[in-house]
């Protein structure tokens, strides 16, 4: 262990606020969907660090097993933007608003 | 005998199958195959049913002679056991020969009736003529009440379809609504006297019912007894049309005439007296229930017979005529002579069919006229018609040898001598009147002068074959149906008693016997009750014998008892100020009150539904970076309370 846990702590809040910044203040959608992984393998380094100061193995098959799944959501989440896209013919957010109740 | 009793599982089953493809495939039936399958699962049926007959007898006498299978057990919840299972025995052996065996003819003569139908109408038709045969066959043959109460609902079903056939005709939807309603009546004394036997006995399976009812612990004459007994008569009252409920019948004369003389003559209205016959150990506890039974009976003889007397429409009269005589069977119930019940049931079959299919061939040969007053002279006309119309009329009548005769004297030598002579004396009365208001009827119909509108007279043609085979059919049967059960007197075997008298064995053995009765009281009854029938001829013949001049005078003369009478004692009148009326009236308070309270409650939830998301629509703006917004305070306010 080269650096104590507080680096990685840091390091991930970084990267989880940059995500959180772009998915709140960008309107494209594939930006605010890169911004959700972002987050997503911020709280990823987070478990990893985690487990590598612990010592215990299972927070790093758990976060294997968030990368498989996020993998298979990225492709979901993919799909539906693609289609949404030929809907719609734009990527901007706000031009989605048929939900509007 | 495995595989025969497997094959009798089929009698109900066929005319089933019948049913169903002519409801299913109504659109292939060209012409009339529908007729013919239907005439041919019935048939198929009636073979298997003399088939099982000749087995049973075959079998050796006495309580055992019975052949009792289970095909399924259909519900078992505890101790509670309803099999699907069959029971023949000399009862429903009875029962089960009249329904497939009559129930043929008629279904032959309807292909002949119903020619003038659509092709889909006569399809639907047979539909529901087979699958009344089928629950028909249910109730007779099923080995326990619930599976009685099965087929007891679905000939109540096929009735009012059948009813109310000419469903575009108002007057024949209101008949079937009227039949069904007045029968659900009823069918809650059933259900609750087959829920409190089940409570009393721990069984309805009726071999077990019948050996818990020996258990000398029982207390015969005991209230619980008598309120099973008396329920049970209240689900028969309304089947088979008794004071108070017999409204129906008279009005379920709307439907097709060959559905009358099957369903409302000659089967599913003695579906009464088949319950109370299969319960007689029951009844036979309850000396006050089977006094009430007798009670009824008697009066609804004379009362229905009253008011045949004036009735205008031939089935009408008919109708009436049934009620009356199937108060004659409850008597016969009542006084505890079940063999003399189910001997009249039997011969009533024949010639009430008989009647009724001859009123149809008279009907169907006048274009539709059912008013007797304008008919006459027909037997000029329709020779055929009139010969077999006479027969039934006189067996009706009970005149000797026809079988009305036999079976109608047995009832009231029965009552006699069980030392109810009131009740004797109103029967051989109704006796009396059931003679003038047959005579009436054969007269204006038949003979006389015509008093018809001369193109109606020309147009008049005879019945097809399809039709008058069944007729005389049954007219040989009214002649000599009577024998299969002649009195003791005349010093021959009594078939049918012989034949019934293991299913009642166990009734007789707590009723007791009445004693001998010498030969001399029964011949000199029998000739008391000919000279009324005789007496009940001639006043007729006074009446109507010389035209119409006659009974116009006494219609004025008496009018306010002709008045009454014709209007049916105002009974309908009264059960529509009384029952009707009053509940029209509760359900449209309660229906008001469904309106403003329920309906309130639940218009008042969704608004409440409808206020929230009012205020929560302000949030569904529809941009979904406000939405990540949200998910993001959402997160932090998680945060900060977990942190907290």
């Amino acid at each position: 262990m080269a650096y104590p846990l507080q680096n990685y702590l840091v390091l991930s809040a970084l990267l989880f606020g940059i995500g959180m910044a772009g998915f709140l203040y960008r309107r494209n959608v594939i930006v605010m969907f890169m911004c959700v992984e972002l987050m997503l393998n911020a709280v990823n380094l987070t478990i990893v660090a985690f487990a590598a100061h612990h010592g215990l193995n299972v927070g790093t098959v758990y976060a294997l097993l968030i990368i498989t799944v996020a993998a298979a959501e990225a492709a979901v989440g993919l799909a539906i933007i693609i289609s949404i896209f030929r809907l719609k013919g734009t990527l901007d957010v706000d031009e989605y608003d048929q939900m509007k109740g | 005998m495995i595989l025969n009793e497997n094959l009798y599982t089929l009698i109900p089953l066929i005319p089933l199958a019948g049913a169903a493809i002519n409801g299913l495939f109504w659109r292939k039936m060209a012409g009339n195959v529908s007729g013919y399958l239907a005439c041919a699962t019935v048939l198929a049926s009636f073979v298997l049913s003399v088939m099982a007959f000749f087995q049973l007898i075959g079998l050796p006498a006495g309580t055992e002679r019975v052949i009792h299978w289970t095909v399924y057990d259909w519900i078992a919840v505890g101790t509670f056991k309803a099999p699907l299972g069959f029971m023949l025995d000399p009862l429903s052996m009875t029962w089960l020969l009249i329904v497939t065996g009559v129930g043929f003819l008629i279904h032959v003569y309807s292909v002949g009736y119903m020619a003038h139908e659509e092709e889909y109408s006569r399809s639907r038709y047979f539909a529901y003529l087979n699958l009344f045969i089928f629950a028909m066959l249910m109730l007779v043959m099923g080995d326990n009440l619930l599976l009685m109460f099965l087929g007891w609902e679905g000939v109540g079903l096929c009735s009012y379809l059948l009813i109310s056939f000419f469903f575009d005709k108002n007057f024949c939807a209101e008949a079937g609504q009227k039949a069904f309603i007045v029968n659900r009546i009823g069918d809650v004394g059933f259900v609750l006297a087959t829920v409190w036997t089940f409570a009393t006995f721990g069984d309805i399976v009726f071999p077990g019912l019948f050996e818990a009812l020996k258990e000398p612990a029982l207390h015969p004459g005991s209230l619980a007894i008598t309120c099973i007994a008396i329920l049970f008569f209240v689900g028969a009252m309304g089947k088979s049309a008794q004071i108070p409920l017999y409204v129906w019948l008279p009005d379920a004369m709307a439907g097709p005439t060959p559905v009358s003389a099957l369903i409302h003559a000659a089967t599913m209205v003695t579906a009464g007296i088949y319950m109370l016959c299969r319960m007689s150990p029951l009844f036979a506890m309850s000396p006050s229930a089977l006094e009430f039974v007798a009670i009824v009976g008697c009066a609804t003889a004379l009362f229905a017979g009253i008011i045949g007397l004036l009735q205008k429409d031939i089935k009408k009269v008919l109708a009436y005529s049934t009620v009356s005589q199937l108060g004659y069977m409850f008597m016969a119930v009542g006084v505890g002579a079940f063999t003399a019940g189910v001997f009249h049931v039997t011969t009533h079959a024949f010639f009430k069919a008989l009647l009724f299919l001859g009123s149809g061939a008279v009907i169907h040969a006048l274009h539709g006229e059912q008013d007797i007053m304008k008919m006459g002279a027909l037997k000029k006309k329709l020779p055929g018609v009139f010969i077999v119309f006479a027969a039934g009329s006189l067996a009706l009548s009970g005149f000797i040898p026809f079988a009305g005769f036999f079976s109608k004297d047995e009832i009231l030598f029965s009552t006699f001598v069980s030392h109810k002579y009131v009740l004797w004396g109103i029967g051989v009365l109704a006796a009396g009147i059931t003679a003038f208001y047959t005579f009436r009827l054969v007269h204006l119909t038949c003979s006389g002068e015509s008093r018809m509108p001369r193109e109606a007279a020309d147009k008049i043609h005879p019945p097809p074959k399809s039709m008058s085979l069944p007729l005389w059919i049954l007219a040989i049967l009214s002649v000599v149906g009577g024998f299969i059960g002649i009195p003791a007197a005349f010093g021959l075997p009594n078939i049918l008693g012989e034949f019934l008298e293991p299913t009642f064995a166990q009734a007789h053995h707590l009723l007791g016997g009445h004693g001998e009765h010498s030969h001399s009281t029964e011949f000199l009854l029998m000739g008391f009750s000919m000279a009324v029938v005789i007496t009940g001829f001639f006043l007729a013949w006074l009446v109507y014998g010389k035209g119409m001049a006659r009974s116009e005078r006494l219609s004025e003369a008496y009018s306010n008892f002709h008045r009454i009478v014709s209007n049916k004692f105002y009974v309908d009148e009264a059960y529509n100020a009384v029952v009707v009326r009053p509940l029209r009236k509760a359900a449209d308070f309660f229906g008001r009150g469904d309106l403003i309270v329920i309906d309130g409650l639940v218009n008042l939830t969704g608004g409440i539904v409808n206020i929230l998301g009012i205020i929560v629509r302000v949030f569904h703006t529809g941009v979904v970076r406000s939405y990540a917004f949200w998910i993001v305070i959402g997160m932090i306010v998680a945060l900060w309370v977990i942190a907290g």
